[in-house]
């Protein structure tokens, strides 16, 4: 029994099917611990004060934006090279929830930062190379859009995929480099300074929480895009008939 | 030269030239377009100096992406891409030939333009040769990498505002090292480093745009 067994639809149809509510179960936990843990039981940060809660969100946002690109582009690949089409369709279906992590990273940052920092935005090389990442997520998506033959949406949306994930880690090492002579000091988070144990568990709890709730959402996703396509092809079965 | 390849440069080129090919309007656009930018900023020299690079580099940027449909369009929609297909080189071929009439066609008169209009925006004189070394360098990557979202929307129904969403996130780190080497050369700091990175990225741009164009065609051509 290999993996590749699920690129078949009705296969993947039927392992998802038991998938589908353990999942949102799992996911409902981890966030309400979660979200009480770090609401309600984490004191206050001494010089942050409360605002260091928006954190518990912000973070695991901020890293769903970047990975959910990075599942989008193993999933065109494989599509493209394997010719599976549920793989194109876990693509799909993945975007707009990548769009929609990167836009609560970006907005729940602005509200951070506007206390924080005293502006809602800077010009730092982290939140521009977000920035970037929400306009590829915006390309793809009306890439989709535009082409009404799905085969051909489908590989087109896997080559631009593809050659966006080359572009995505050239602009971050760019704005990197961009960034190093607009702002001499960087106000984010430097690497390497450590976040104190009391907000490491539940920080973590949230990450698990949102990885599960993606995967939740992607699953209901991909299931929807499936039965869609199968309603197409028996829309135009009838049509020809 | 009688090589195929050589033939579609020179068609492509021709075709670009003459009148209703877009070649001049394209460059026409680029000057107009940094001209507007002291009307809006104002003429204080210090100011049009140290926005110059960046101004004379998005400029490019867009005249390079509103002239990318004239890559594949035309000869998509009338079938001689079809042709060419069938042609006696490798598709991947046909892209590069027709990417660098592109190129001789947009980047290469914005090279020789851009250092008269850094000289207007008010760049040093000692600026101005990297000026135009950063565009011969950086401006071919722009062509490599249009041809590969113009590639990607050759069917798609007016698929100009398309292409530009598309398009500009990849242009973004042309534009940062572009527009860098002529910060550097402004503040008289060492530009051999960030040319360096255009050129790679022209280079790669070069090696990757080919096939993933090529790759594109292909599928809009079923």
């Amino acid at each position: 029994m290999s993996i590749w067994r699920y690129a078949n639809p009705a296969e993947f149809m039927r392992l998802t099917d038991r998938l589908v509510v353990p999942l949102w179960a799992a996911a409902a936990a981890l966030m309400a611990v979660g979200l009480y843990w770090s609401l309600a039981l984490t004191p206050d940060d001494y010089q942050q004060g409360s605002t260091v809660k928006i954190l518990f969100i912000h973070v695991p946002a901020a890293m769903l934006a970047i990975n959910t690109y990075a599942v989008m582009a193993v999933a065109s690949g494989v599509g493209l090279i394997r010719r599976h089409h549920v793989s194109f369709l876990v693509a799909k279906a993945a975007a707009p929830v990548g769009a929609a992590f990167t836009a609560i990273a970006l907005i729940t940052g602005a509200v951070w930062g506007q206390p924080m920092w005293g502006t809602w935005w800077v010009w730092d090389a982290r939140l521009t190379a977000v920035l970037i990442m929400f306009f590829f997520y915006l390309g793809y998506m009306a890439l989709w859009a535009a082409i009404e033959e799905p085969e051909k949406a489908a590989d087109l949306s896997g080559v631009l995929c593809l050659v966006g994930v080359v572009f995505a880690f050239l602009s971050r090492y760019a704005v990197n480099f961009w960034a190093t002579l607009h702002q001499g000091a960087s106000l984010s988070m430097a690497e390497g300074q450590r976040v104190d144990d009391v907000f490491r568990t539940p920080l973590y709890i949230m990450i698990a929480a949102f990885y599960v709730l993606f995967v939740a959402i992607l699953v209901v996703r991909a299931r929807t895009e499936i039965r869609a396509r199968r309603a197409r092809s028996l829309r135009l079965q009838e049509a020809r008939a | 030269m009688r090589s195929p390849f050589a033939a579609l440069v020179r068609r492509d080129t021709r075709l670009a030239l003459r009148l209703g090919g877009g070649g001049a309007v394209g460059i026409a656009f680029f000057v107009l377009a940094v001209v507007l930018i002291p009307l809006g900023v104002g003429r204080e020299a210090a100011t049009l100096a140290r926005i110059a690079g960046g101004v004379l580099w998005v400029a490019a940027l867009l005249a390079a992406l509103l002239s990318l449909d004239r890559l594949f369009q035309a000869d998509f929609e009338d079938g001689s891409l079809d042709q060419l297909m069938l042609a006696p080189m490798p598709l991947e071929q046909v892209v590069l030939a027709k990417t660098l009439a592109h190129w001789v066609t947009t980047g290469l008169p914005m090279t020789l333009i851009a250092p008269v209009l850094g000289a207007m925006l008010q760049l040093p004189d000692a600026a101005l040769p990297w000026l135009a070394i950063a565009m011969a360098v950086g401006t071919p990557a722009l062509s490599f990498i249009g041809a590969i979202g113009a590639a990607i929307t050759v069917g798609v129904r007016r698929g100009g505002l398309l292409l530009s969403i598309l398009v500009l996130p990849l242009y973004i780190p042309t534009l940062v090292f572009g527009a860098r080497v002529v910060e550097n050369a402004l503040l008289d700091l060492s530009v051999t480093g960030v040319l360096g990175l255009l050129g790679g990225l022209t280079l790669f741009a070069a090696a990757l745009a080919p096939f993933a164009a090529a790759a594109a065609l292909r599928i809009n051509a079923r």
